[in-house]
């Protein structure tokens, strides 16, 4: 399976030259950009680690690329995603959010369903690669 | 302020036009806390305009047909609305603005039901006007602080789901009646599971012989948890809990609340006051809340008669919903391009500045009210990305009901053909490139690699609703009347 959280999952994997506009994009309206990564794509799991804080003070696209392709060498097997925070009064909140890397191989989410009362199910959802403990899982 | 009347005269028994009553006042000093109202009005023949605004205020406030001395036992300089302007409609001699200014003193905090039982009361069957439309209000500040408001709004929405930087996309569950449960949640699954991020219920999906309300719930349920295990995705299905009493109605929000669903639906049907108490209800249970907007052409559509669908905006996102269905431009339903953007502003600014042109005619400062996210819906598809993207922005739910339910090679691909639509394009907006003009040229270099948008832009690729609009504004350049 693919993962298609982020907004650019069904697009073919974006270039750095890419990543790189859409970064410039981000900076041109104020945002924050920060790289975070995981091997816990749970989409409920919202706090992926922060490769470092959000930029606050770097405006250079060229440097947000730099420190993607450091994260990425440190976590060549990991889900990483960019996102641009946005300060701003009526947002602060994340305004973009993409994948940038991921693991070759996604074995996807089980799904377990435990029957209740009044034909009622209760839903969990695990994915199959958290078994493995942290740091070992891709 | 308030002009000076003759005691004796105005209280003298019997009938005197409204204007005399003290219901006109053109030097009136509109007061930061006001309600304005600004009516449309056509005057039956021989009524004059400053007579027939006195009389839609008198008739929305205080008055009644005849001078009553029990006036006399009350405040009632207070009480009375008052008409401080008259515009001609630009090109229809036959028709007035009226602007007409309410003391916050008149309406119950957060009350709906009592606003519009005083603006669109029994004035709208008043006889000496032919016909009467409310065009817009502005609301004070500190009457917009007694509304609790979308109990989710937009930025909440985006946390919550993990989904930001794009447009949400939907489609409605088709064929709207017959469906089974079971074959009505395989509409869902494939939907979900092929890119879109919501599947809704029609407005008139409630628990038919076809399909028990019970059964629809667990079946959709079924289909989005099974979506997002398969995409890692938070999804959602809208479960339309409108019913006949409130009582059914809470007892469904209860159930989709315990199946996990992040959303529930009600359309507006339901009446202000349903709509607000749902609202509280999703607010104390962190559900968004859809509304769909059943019912509204019937009194937003002509432009002599009625409430212009910017006032319900206005009001809903005072009662407090999450989505509201405010037009496409490009699809099947009535839409101006100017008007639609005065609505979507009205759901998602923090503050919305007159703009004539769509149909704003106040300043309006949204106070702390969270954002409703718009609904695009009717007769749209894949090959007018490029269009939705620029006239309805970001912060939207598009919603491709046939334009993925249609497309030939099943719903997944519909819904695939869709999201890669959508996607290119907004990476090509950010890209800088000038996607109103390269948008077709954008959305062909997409279906190379992806077949089912090739088919979805073959299919429809030449459907467009091309007819004139019956709301549009009319507008002269003139000054802000909102100090």
């Amino acid at each position: 399976m693919r993962i298609t959280q982020g907004q650019f999952s069904f697009l073919p994997p974006l270039t750095d030259d890419q990543i790189k506009t859409q970064v410039k994009w981000a900076l041109d309206h104020g945002w924050a950009v920060s790289v975070e990564y995981t091997d816990d794509p749970h989409p409920r799991n919202t706090y992926w680690e922060m490769y470092g804080h959000p930029m606050f003070d770097l405006r250079d696209p060229a440097g947000v690329m730099q420190e993607i392709v450091e994260c990425r060498q440190a976590f060549p097997t990991h889900y990483i995603r960019v996102m641009a925070f946005d300060s701003s009064k009526g947002w602060e909140t994340p305004r973009m959010s993409f994948i940038v890397n991921r693991p070759d191989n996604e074995p996807g989410f089980r799904l377990e369903r435990q029957a209740v009362e009044g034909r009622s199910l209760r839903y969990t959802m695990t994915s199959y690669a958290v078994d493995r403990p942290e740091g070992d899982r891709y | 302020m308030t002009q000076q009347v003759d005691v004796k005269a105005r209280y003298t028994p019997g009938v005197i036009p409204y204007k005399q009553m003290g219901y006109w006042e053109p030097d009136y000093e509109v007061k930061d806390t006001d309600v304005i109202a600004v009516f449309r009005i056509t005057p039956q023949l021989g009524v004059d305009p400053e007579e027939a605004a006195a009389a839609v205020a008198g008739e929305s406030s205080t008055a009644t047909w005849t001078v009553v001395w029990t006036d006399r036992l009350t405040n009632c300089e207070l009480y009375r609305a008052k008409a401080f302007r008259v515009d001609p409609v630009p090109n229809n001699p036959a028709q007035f603005f009226a602007y007409i200014a309410y003391d916050l003193e008149l309406f119950e905090p957060g009350s709906i039901a009592n606003l519009t039982a005083s603006i669109i009361g029994n004035v709208f069957g008043f006889k000496a006007v032919k016909a009467l439309r409310l065009e817009d209000m502005r609301m004070p500040v500190a009457y917009l602080k007694t509304f609790s408001g979308p109990p989710t709004g937009i930025v909440v929405e985006r946390e919550r789901l993990d989904k930001f930087g794009r447009p949400l996309l939907g489609a409605t569950t088709k064929p709207k009646l017959g469906l089974s449960g079971r074959n009505y949640g395989r509409v869902v699954y494939e939907a979900l599971r092929g890119g879109l991020d919501f599947v809704k219920d029609d407005e008139n999906i409630n628990s038919q012989s076809f399909m028990h309300w019970r059964d629809r719930f667990l079946y959709c349920m079924e289909a989005v948890s099974r979506a997002s295990a398969a995409t890692g995705e938070v999804k959602g299905h809208y479960l339309n809990v409108t019913a006949g009493t409130m009582e059914e109605m809470y007892e469904r929000a209860e159930f989709a609340k315990e199946l996990g669903s992040v959303i529930i639906m009600i359309d507006l049907v339901i009446g202000y006051t349903a709509i607000q108490s749902m609202a509280n209800w999703a607010r104390k249970n962190d559900m968004i809340l859809h509304l769909h907007r059943a019912g509204h052409g019937t009194y937003t559509r002509q432009k002599s008669h009625g409430v212009a669908f910017r006032v319900i905006a206005k009001w809903m996102r005072m009662a407090g919903v999450d989505h509201i269905h405010a037009g496409t431009v490009v699809g099947k339903l009535e839409g101006d391009p100017h008007m639609i953007r005065g609505i979507y502003d009205t759901c998602r600014e923090t503050y919305t500045p007159q703009n004539l042109e769509t149909g704003l005619f106040f300043d309006q400062d949204w106070a702390s009210l969270n954002k409703v996210m718009p609904v695009a819906s009717g007769g749209i598809h894949a090959g007018q990305m490029h269009q939705l993207l620029t006239y309805l922005g970001e912060d939207t739910v598009l919603q491709f009901g046939g334009g993925t339910i249609g497309h030939p090679q099943g719903i997944a691909a519909g819904a695939q053909a869709n999201r890669v639509a959508l996607e290119a394009m907004v990476l090509a907006r950010n890209e800088g490139r000038d996607i109103w003009h390269e948008g077709p040229e954008i959305l062909n270099q997409a279906a190379r690699w992806c077949t089912p948008l090739r088919q979805a832009l073959d299919v429809w690729k030449d459907i467009t609703f091309n007819y004139e609009s019956t709301d549009t504004p009319d507008f002269v350049v003139q000054e802000s009347v909102s100090a």
